[in-house]
């Protein structure tokens, strides 16, 4: 018997069969692991969060750019599709839906507005698709949503304002007046910030809830008490401008509290405003320092340049558009909290969702580098929150200059919920 | 039954028909959405029988809706109510809300009952707000899933939420046909064309209106619970003037005073919606140039304009 073309062997034929087969496999292997991951971003671009909406698709474009110049994610490229809900609780209900069935996205992100995450998350949890929320809301960690949601980028509000309250109550005083929205965000402020003067042995000696359809303020002062050594306001929308020049009007150039702010209130508008002179002197939260600290990271220039966004917070083709740099962080942190937790979860496609969730929550520690240029964060995988240090920046010469930068511990609190707990 | 009768009725009973086939056809995503829009259809139609046929152009529907919302929504959350008693609760929500709305803004007529209304719906909205610790205030709350359940059926999954949908709107459309055929229908047209002559042949003008607006307020209440039962979400975004003005437009696309107009306003806005999105990033401004050319080319809607130069029987 003669072994060649023309006369096979048994043995032969089965290897070439096989590498036949191999190479048959071969292009759908390739095309598999050349297919992209994508994710679909719920973005407010039309509605009450445009503002914030316009710099959320920045930074997420600008980190996209990043990861997939750095191979993507698990050698696979990454596709981000933007969707407007229109700052809409309903529309962001079927945002979530047609990304996720009609689109065929791997996973939902980029939810700011609360009422948004609490009108999408149960659709997010039918459909089982992970919906990870840049809202800095404590809906996540309060046990109100479902193990599908989470929330890796930013630090919730509850932790913000407790972390203040120390600084506060050592530098400008413990006797506390607090003007706030009479809404769901004034009352996160107004209750977690009470508990947490009274903590530091202060006290809150007034709360002027102001209605949100007020546009005049000047009657709600005079129930500023005289004891009052601080002022805290956190009032937001466009009536911010007319609250600040009325506040000065009421002060005039005699004595008055130190005022104490959250940043939300200014967000995408510069401090240097005509008619936000009264603010000057004046401290604010801000989760990332807008202008660029003098201690700031290695990795915040880069962040920055990424971005485009000079050092004062404002974008580099036009020094008059102020970014939402407070918040923006979130979406960058996000899709890097993805890329790990998919590289670390082996996940190929929907079918490993729910591995991916489990991967996520058994992330602890998230070291400051390039994938958190805000700074290290510590994520509780019970409660899907992770927290970060927070700042407190002055305004000095119409700029806002940090002067303070609390640890992650300051911020960590009981957990109210164990999502792991809960059934997919 | 008349010719024209019974053309009337089959019409009405092969769209349903023809919306229980959907399921087969559609995609998951699309059934989703024609439930959605089914819901949507039910709180238009309320509003069609309130403006379209009794002439009662209201701002504050909003305010029935989240009145339906709220009332199913909370004993749900608050003592854990399931589906059916919750969505009768809403659907009485929203009757009763409307009725003491109707008592006190009926008094008024015309653009003095818009700015009425539209006052009260904001004070509705407000006082969502203002009891944030019950309501959840401008964050709303997610419905607990054992109150989406109805007869062991999981109402948070595709076809049972399908069937719960189309099982309301099949009851509102057929109600809201047969009120319309009936003598009480035909005396709110009355009241529509000219209320001073029915008053003159004997009618109350203010009671027929009231009942008119309760009926109105009964189909809002029923979509407001419907929504946050199938869909697991309450929240006073539903209670804004934006919520006011959508079933106006639903019903002036589709055809004010027609039955099925509602039902294909919601569709087409909700199509066009989606169009435009995929089309660019100003898609309101294409549903809104779309708006002003149907007023402008088509004042009575689309059904409308085609009942008065082609089909002369359409309810």
């Amino acid at each position: 018997m003669t072994n060649g073309l023309l006369h096979p062997t048994r043995r032969g034929l089965l290897m070439a069969g096989g590498a036949g087969l191999l190479t048959a496999a071969l292009p759908g292997y390739v095309a598999a692991q050349a297919a992209p991951v994508k994710i679909g971003f719920q973005l407010h671009r039309t509605g009450i969060g445009a503002a914030y909406g316009r710099w959320y698709e920045r930074t997420a474009q600008a980190a996209l750019k990043a990861i997939n110049d750095a191979g993507g994610i698990a050698g696979r490229p990454v596709e981000i599709l933007f969707e407007d809900d229109a700052t809409d609780p309903k529309r962001g209900s079927e945002v979530v839906d047609k990304l996720t069935q009609s689109d065929g996205c791997d996973l939902v992100m980029g939810t700011l507005f609360s009422h948004v995450v609490m009108g999408s998350a149960p659709r997010a949890g039918e459909l089982k698709v992970p919906y990870l929320v840049c809202s800095e809301g404590y809906h996540v960690a309060s046990g109100a949503l479902n193990r599908w949601t989470l929330q890796p980028g930013i630090t919730d509000v509850r932790a913000q304002i407790s972390t203040m309250a120390p600084w506060v109550a050592a530098n400008l005083g413990k006797k506390v007046t607090m003007v706030f929205p009479d809404y769901a965000f004034g009352h996160d402020h107004r209750d977690f910030f009470t508990a947490a003067i009274q903590a530091q042995g202060g006290e809150v000696v007034a709360q002027i809830a102001v209605p949100p359809t007020e546009t005049s303020f000047t009657r709600y002062f005079p129930q500023i008490p005289a004891e009052t050594e601080v002022l805290y306001h956190v009032m937001v929308g466009p009536a911010v401008l007319t609250f600040v020049k009325e506040l000065g009007e009421f002060y005039g150039t005699g004595a008055k509290p130190a005022l104490f702010g959250f940043i939300d209130s200014l967000e995408a508008v510069d401090t240097a405003t005509p008619g936000l002179e009264f603010l000057e002197g004046s401290h604010f939260w801000e989760a990332h320092p807008r202008v660029k600290a003098a201690d700031a990271g290695e990795h915040e220039g880069h962040y920055r340049a990424a971005v485009g966004v000079d050092d004062n917070g404002a974008s580099v083709s036009d020094a008059a558009d102020v970014s939402t740099y407070s918040h923006m962080f979130s979406t960058w942190e996000t899709l890097y909290f993805i890329k790990q937790a998919m590289e670390a979860s082996g996940y190929t496609g929907p079918a490993d969702r729910q591995k991916l969730v489990e991967a996520m929550e058994a992330i602890t520690d998230l070291p400051y580098g390039i994938e958190r240029p805000q700074g290290a964060k510590r994520f509780n995988g019970k409660t899907h929150q992770v927290f970060g240090a927070q700042h407190i920046s002055q305004v000095q010469g119409g700029k806002l200059v940090k002067v303070h930068t609390t640890t992650i511990d300051e911020g960590m609190y009981e957990d109210a919920v164990d999502y792991t707990t809960m059934y997919f | 039954m008349t010719g024209n009768s019974s053309k009337v009725w089959m019409l009405h009973l092969a769209l349903l028909a023809v919306l229980f086939s959907a399921q087969y056809w559609l995609s998951p995503y699309n059934v989703t959405n024609l439930s959605r829009i089914m819901v949507l259809a039910v709180f238009a139609m309320g509003y069609n029988l309130a403006f379209g046929y009794t002439g009662l152009l209201s701002l504050g529907h909003a305010l029935l809706l989240g009145a339906g919302m709220y009332a199913a929504g909370l004993p749900a959350q608050l003592w854990g109510w399931s589906a059916g008693p919750a969505f009768i609760a809403g659907i009485a929500g929203g009757g009763l809300v409307a009725a003491a709305l109707g008592l006190l803004a009926l008094r008024t007529a015309g653009v003095s009952f818009m700015i009425v209304t539209l006052m009260f719906a904001q004070a509705g909205y407000l006082t969502l707000l203002y009891f944030a610790p019950v309501t959840g205030g401008d964050d709303g709350f997610a419905v607990v899933a054992t109150s989406r359940t109805l007869m062991g059926f999981d109402l948070s999954t595709d076809t049972p939420r399908f069937l719960a949908a189309l099982m309301i709107f099949a009851v509102g459309l057929l109600a809201s046909l047969a009120l319309v055929r009936s003598p009480f229908g035909r005396t709110m047209v009355a009241m529509r064309e000219n209320e001073e002559r029915s008053r003159m042949l004997g009618y109350n003008p203010f009671t027929v209106k009231l009942a008119a607006l309760t009926i109105s307020g009964l189909y809002a209440g029923a979509a407001g619970a419907a929504y946050a039962i199938l869909f697991g979400y309450v929240g006073a975004s539903f209670a804004t003037i934006q919520y006011s003005i959508l079933p106006m437009l639903y019903v002036l696309l589709g055809g004010a005073g027609t039955t099925l107009g509602p039902f294909l306003g919601a569709l087409l806005m909700f199509a066009l919606i989606e169009a435009a999105t995929g089309i660019t990033t100003a898609h309101q401004f294409i549903v809104g140039a779309a708006l002003v050319v149907l007023v402008l080319f088509a004042p009575k809607g689309i059904l409308g304009t085609i009942r008065e130069r082609w089909v002369r029987w359409l309810p």
